[in-house]
């Protein structure tokens, strides 16, 4: 029977199935951080259990590290103690840990495609929603809590049950100057911030074929802002070209043994999905998010909706909820709305990739005043990389503040926050009230439209600059 | 774990849909290393103004309404995957959440922590949000083991879907890692079988 690429991975990491209960399905990597581990390591020290493969964990500092002055011991003295305890609870289990200072260190999303840990064919999961971004390579890659980071650390199982199969095929080519990020936006403003759940979506169709590995991360991280348990893309030659050479990646004859196997992974013709949706790729244009859940966006040059536009009293209702807490007004237009905050960074935009575009339409220009931009690189490597193609000067000549590696303002965790009342365009993943500290207002784009807004202080299409 | 069967109490509503976690818990306050005392924090930038006081118009400020159910909008814990928001529920005093729709990775963390996820037809929480506001202390009795919600006054009763598995885990008191490491001859029987694993090169 054929099968989907989701199904053949599924199947291949079942542990057992018995009668009553739900899936027991091995997991391949298990990436770790500071915030939502030390709870479940306290359970193991609790019950008298060891990590059951410390060589399948892999684990970060990301969500509480500074990202200026990195080397100096944290400020904020509970941020501190998570590190620490992070440190500390690696060394008693006996796992390696890429921390503040290690070469590799950086977001927990970022590091583990760029070292190759991230491979086809696998099952990935870490106590994160945005785990969703490893897909992107043709594996199942989903968010946990901390009470699953316990079972997984202890067993290097997880029981799930097994989620409905979506296929989003979007079919045509994306214009000039919009980007995967705007693809995701556009998806998810489709389908709402709830209508994946239950789902797990495979990316399908020629828009997703033609976007380099960066941009399938890009799609697969927000899968989660449409509420599905994961996003994944089958992989092919772009897959593979990224890949190969790095750090945990097979060499030599291994490399061709394992395409061979990861080339009979995408899904097989006639398979069937629960659900299917089309999408056309020519008629997106760079959007903005207007409101407080990533669901509620536009194409830039469109207005907000107008409450008197839907029918249903929730949906008025969230509307106005919304615009009163953003500040906005139905019917209003994004281009020309005024900001003072432009944040580059977060698992969605933080790759080299991103930067080098941002960097093209921010050479030779510089910010406008009323704008403080701060780009925070995904990884060390990331930073590296940035120095060494010299785009650190064009953001520096640009007026961008650029920091060491980290999640930062996506979710203000350290003291990287937008202050209250502040706007702020920013390429990360979600627009929740408060979302970037408290009282910020964000609004979410693609690296292109954070670039562009950048020099002119107001939204701005990108394709003024391309 | 404490065992659930049925819980009769009042309620809190709190009609709101896409409640994301970042609202249950924000994130600057994520930084405790145990599971208690995120109940302080609960709806925080909601409860609480900028300089701490309590805000007065939120829901869980008024002492009118209070009680060991929340009735809240549909899209219940979207967002962030922060076991935090279903600590915080509990650790606040809540044991059941209803809704007409949870997102995945919040349902499965709070029934972890059993705290039980009730999803009901949208119609039935209008009702049971017009039944609240008439009477904020209305009893509303959730009955895990027939699986039914019901408002005894107001002659409402619906039936709910829960997983065999986790209705009888939260029952008995059990927890998942037991069962997973009653698994454990299975799993080395599945590694040691397991063909075309390339997750570890280069690691060991």
């Amino acid at each position: 029977m054929p099968k989907t690429l989701f199904e053949k991975i599924w199947n291949e990491h079942l542990v057992a199935q018995e009668e009553g209960f739900p899936n027991v399905l091995f997991i391949d990597a298990h990436f770790i951080h500071e915030v939502t581990t030390p709870q479940a390591f306290d359970g193991l020290k609790q019950r008298g259990i060891s990590v059951h493969s410390p060589h399948r964990t892999w684990a970060t500092a990301d969500h509480n590290v500074p990202t200026i002055d990195q080397h100096l011991p944290i400020k904020d003295l509970l941020s501190r103690k998570q590190v620490e305890l992070l440190e500390k609870n690696c060394e008693d289990f006996g796992i390696e840990l890429f921390g503040l200072g290690h070469p590799w260190q950086g977001i927990v999303h970022v590091i583990g495609p760029e070292l190759g840990v991230t491979k086809p064919g696998m099952t990935i999961v870490c106590g994160d929603s945005h785990t969703s971004t490893h897909g992107a390579f043709g594996s199942i890659a989903f968010g946990i809590g901390t009470s699953e980071v316990e079972q997984v650390l202890a067993s290097q199982t997880i029981l799930q049950q097994k989620p409905k199969t979506m296929k989003i095929e979007i079919n045509g080519k994306l214009q000039k100057g919009v980007t995967a990020k705007d693809l995701i936006l556009y998806i998810i403003s489709k389908i709402s911030s709830h209508g994946g759940t239950g789902y797990f979506v495979e990316f399908a169709g020629e828009a997703i074929r033609n976007l380099s590995m960066e941009g399938r991360m890009t799609v697969c991280n927000m899968s989660i802002e449409m509420g599905a348990r994961g996003g994944m893309i089958a992989p092919d030659e772009t897959t593979y070209q990224y890949m190969k050479g790095r750090e945990f990646m097979p060499k030599g004859n291994e490399w061709h043994k394992a395409v061979a196997y990861w080339k009979t992974l995408p899904t097989d013709e006639g398979a069937e999905y629960d659900r299917v949706e089309l999408f056309d790729a020519t008629v997106i244009e760079p959007m903005i998010t207007y409101g407080t859940n990533p669901g509620m966006g536009v194409s830039i040059n469109e207005s907000i909706p107008r409450a008197s536009d839907y029918k249903s009293d929730s949906d008025k209702n969230q509307l106005i909820k919304s615009l009163n807490y953003m500040g906005l007004k139905d019917g209003q237009k994004m281009i020309g709305q005024k900001v003072d905050y432009v944040f580059f960074g977060s698992c969605t935009n933080s790759r080299i990739e991103d930067f080098r575009e941002a960097a093209k339409i921010l050479k030779g220009r510089t910010k406008a005043k009323n704008i403080t931009a701060i780009l925070v690189p995904g990884s060390t490597q990331v930073l590296k990389q940035a120095r060494k193609e010299g785009l650190d000067r064009v953001f520096e000549e640009a007026g961008f503040d650029l920091r060491s590696a980290g999640c930062s303002a996506c979710l203000g965790f350290n003291e990287d926050k937008i202050p209250r009342g502040k706007y702020c365009v920013s390429t990360s993943n979600r627009n929740f009230e408060g979302r970037q500290g408290p009282g910020a207002k964000t609004m979410l784009v693609s690296p292109l439209t954070a670039a562009a807004t950048a020099i002119t202080g107001v939204v701005t299409d990108p394709r003024e600059f391309i | 774990m404490k065992k659930i069967t049925i819980i009769s109490s009042t309620a809190v509503p709190l009609p709101i849909e896409n409640i994301d976690t970042d609202q249950i818990t924000p994130a600057r306050f994520l930084k405790g290393t145990t599971k208690e005392g995120f109940g302080e924090i609960l709806f925080h930038d909601w409860r609480f103004d900028h300089e701490g006081k309590p805000m007065k118009d939120f829901i869980l400020n008024d002492p009118k309404y209070k009680g060991k159910i929340l009735v809240a909008g549909k899209n219940f814990g979207c967002g962030s995957s922060r076991e935090h928001a279903a600590w915080s529920l509990k650790d606040y005093g809540f044991q059941v959440v209803v809704s007409s729709f949870f997102a995945d990775i919040f349902k499965s963390n709070a029934l972890n922590n059993f705290l039980l996820p009730v999803t009901v037809s949208e119609l039935f929480l209008q009702d049971l949000f017009y039944a609240i506001e008439e009477k904020s202390d209305v009893k509303i009795e959730i009955d895990l083991p027939n699986q039914h919600i019901r408002v005894p006054s107001h002659r409402m009763m619906e039936a709910f879907e829960i997983s065999t598995y986790k209705k009888m885990c939260l029952m008995e008191g059990f927890d998942d890692i037991g069962y997973l490491l009653s698994m454990q001859k299975k799993t080395k029987t599945f590694e040691l079988k397991r063909t075309n694993d390339y997750s570890l090169t280069g690691r060991l």
